[in-house]
């Protein structure tokens, strides 16, 4: 894969967008099939040879955690993961490589965080488990891991609003900086910026062990330092806005591989 | 209880130099981080690791606040014969924790 | 890409006189808004402290860092000492340090010819674009270094908590 010429006119490039007049409609150039990356791609030798060895890959850890809590029992059913869905290698094959789901009782997507708090609720008669907290992104993260190496799938047609939704969302300006996530992630990906290549922003990887955070963490805390990034006030966790946008990026990475639990800079 | 993914080969030959790896879940909060209140957010770090071999230590390090949070190491021994390769760390606010391998020796 | 170090150019008196001053100003209490930084001169200093009245000497070090990293929180570093780790000579000693992170040391490790091969792998946190150096002890009261440059564009220990 060739990597596009490293150039800092990515900064001028955002002064530029940021000054044309704002009532103009931005039409942002969608990343044709076939040229998508995974930020795997991106990333320098030795990131990806963290992520690639069990042994050194720190999202293990949480897959080791959250092997040991899908057989704990817990809640007032006194029921464990395991109870229900026996071995996740085989019951939670492929799973996480086609959440956000539609959620018939809800009438929306949830995502697997989302999935997990109401088997929590519902089957075992326990507390939701608090979003980022160190349980909830285990059990993530192993069921997540279940998925490796498989394709995502994003063909169910209840969903389609929402990616619409999340399309709008991904190619609106917003903050300070009044920059949409396109205009980086479609348009300008590959570009350096502060010296490191800007990804195409795919989900396939989370939940991630972010080397910024020094810890493993969610897609809508990813978006939440994204949001920031450009100087927009996030919207608060479980909001359907991070909904709508987590199911449009799984459309936009239909049939790239999971790499759970992916390591990034 | 800390948790520790460790690599020990289960099987080697005598003499055979081998590998070994160790990755704790551990913050290395540096002591050096502030809230956005400005009060100082105490160190609290794992400050020495020890791996020995059936009792001999083949490994010791001093950790200070610069080494990365989830401590990764990966160092040699020489399999001299079958027993047990044993790891321990101690860190700040009185962590202690261990575990242990098996490795059998030809 | 060159990884074998060079030796520091100031004379070890000069630089002992100078360190000594420094450490006494760093050992006053203060309040401290942010974290106070270290200087090329209390790594110098740490260093003098380790080697004591040795003289050290350049080579037999190999330092494997990227020389850009991603991000300074978590930098991959491997370090190689060139010995034969044998009961006659062995490598007893490996310390890493740096000269612009709040403190001069990152990690030492001590080894003996059990330890097979004088060779770690290791992830440090660089807060800035700087040099890492690493001082060997052999077993024969010698002493080596060698240094790197490391290019770090997000630094490590210097943030805030959000």
């Amino acid at each position: 894969m060739t990597r596009r010429p490293s150039r800092f006119r990515i900064l001028l490039l955002a002064i530029v967008l940021s000054a044309a007049p704002f009532s103009s409609p931005f039409e942002a150039a969608e990343i044709p099939l076939a040229e998508r990356r995974s930020s795997y791609d991106m990333m320098s030798a030795e990131t990806r040879a963290m992520q690639d060895e069990d042994t050194s890959n720190p999202g293990m850890l949480w897959v080791l955690e959250g092997r040991e809590l899908w057989s704990r029992k817990v809640g007032a059913a006194r029921r464990a993961c395991a109870d229900c869905h026996g071995d996740a290698a085989e019951s939670m094959k492929g799973v996480a490589a086609r959440y956000p789901a539609f959620d018939e009782s809800l009438g929306r997507p949830i995502n697997l965080e989302g999935r997990i708090n109401l088997c929590r609720t519902e089957r075992q008669q326990a507390p939701a488990l608090a979003p980022e907290s160190r349980e909830g992104l285990a059990l993530a993260t192993f069921i997540g891991t279940q998925s490796r190496g498989m394709p995502i799938k994003s063909d169910d047609h209840r969903l389609t609003p929402f990616i619409e939704k999340g399309r709008a969302l991904f190619s609106q300006r917003q903050g300070q900086l009044n920059l949409a996530c396109s205009q980086c992630h479609d348009d300008n990906w590959g570009r350096l910026l502060a010296g490191i290549p800007m990804p195409q922003g795919h989900p396939n990887g989370y939940p991630i062990y972010r080397l910024e955070w020094q810890t493993l963490g969610s897609l809508q805390r990813r978006l939440r330092n994204c949001m920031i990034g450009v100087r927009a006030e996030p919207y608060l966790y479980g909001a359907p806005e991070y909904l709508a946008l987590e199911t449009f990026l799984m459309w936009r990475a239909r049939g790239m591989l999971i790499e759970t639990p992916g390591v990034r800079p | 209880m800390t948790r520790a993914l460790i690599n020990v080969p289960t099987k080697a030959k005598r003499g055979e130099i081998i590998g070994l790896k160790v990755l704790i879940s551990h913050k290395m909060e540096t002591g050096f981080r502030y809230t956005t209140t400005g009060e100082r957010i105490e160190r609290d770090i794992i400050h020495t690791f020890i791996a020995t071999y059936n009792g001999d230590e083949i490994f010791r390090a001093n950790l200070h606040p610069a080494m990365s949070a989830n401590p990764f190491l990966a160092f040699h021994a020489v399999a001299t014969e079958s027993g047990v390769i044993d790891f321990q760390w101690h860190g700040d606010n009185g962590l202690a924790a261990r575990q242990t391998a098996k490795i059998t020796v030809e | 890409m060159d990884r074998i170090g060079k030796q520091t150019k100031a004379t070890r008196r000069a630089v002992v006189t100078g360190a000594g001053a420094a450490l006494l100003g760093a050992a006053a209490p203060t309040v401290v808004v942010g974290p106070a930084r270290a200087t090329p001169e209390e790594m110098q200093a740490t260093i003098n402290k380790l080697v004591g009245d040795a003289k050290l000497k350049a080579g037999k070090i190999t330092i494997d860092i990227p020389p850009l990293v991603e991000n300074g929180n978590t930098v991959p570093c491997t370090v190689t000492v060139d010995s034969p780790m044998t009961e006659q000579n062995y490598c007893k000693a490996i310390h890493v340090l740096n000269e612009r992170n709040p403190q001069p040391n990152v990690i030492s490790v001590y080894l003996n010819p059990r330890s097979g091969r004088a060779a770690f792998s290791t992830r440090i946190r660089l807060s800035d674009t700087q040099n890492v150096t690493v001082v060997a002890e052999l077993s024969n009261g010698s002493f080596w270094s060698a240094s790197v440059n490391v290019v770090v564009t997000i630094g490590a220990c210097l943030e805030d908590v959000i």
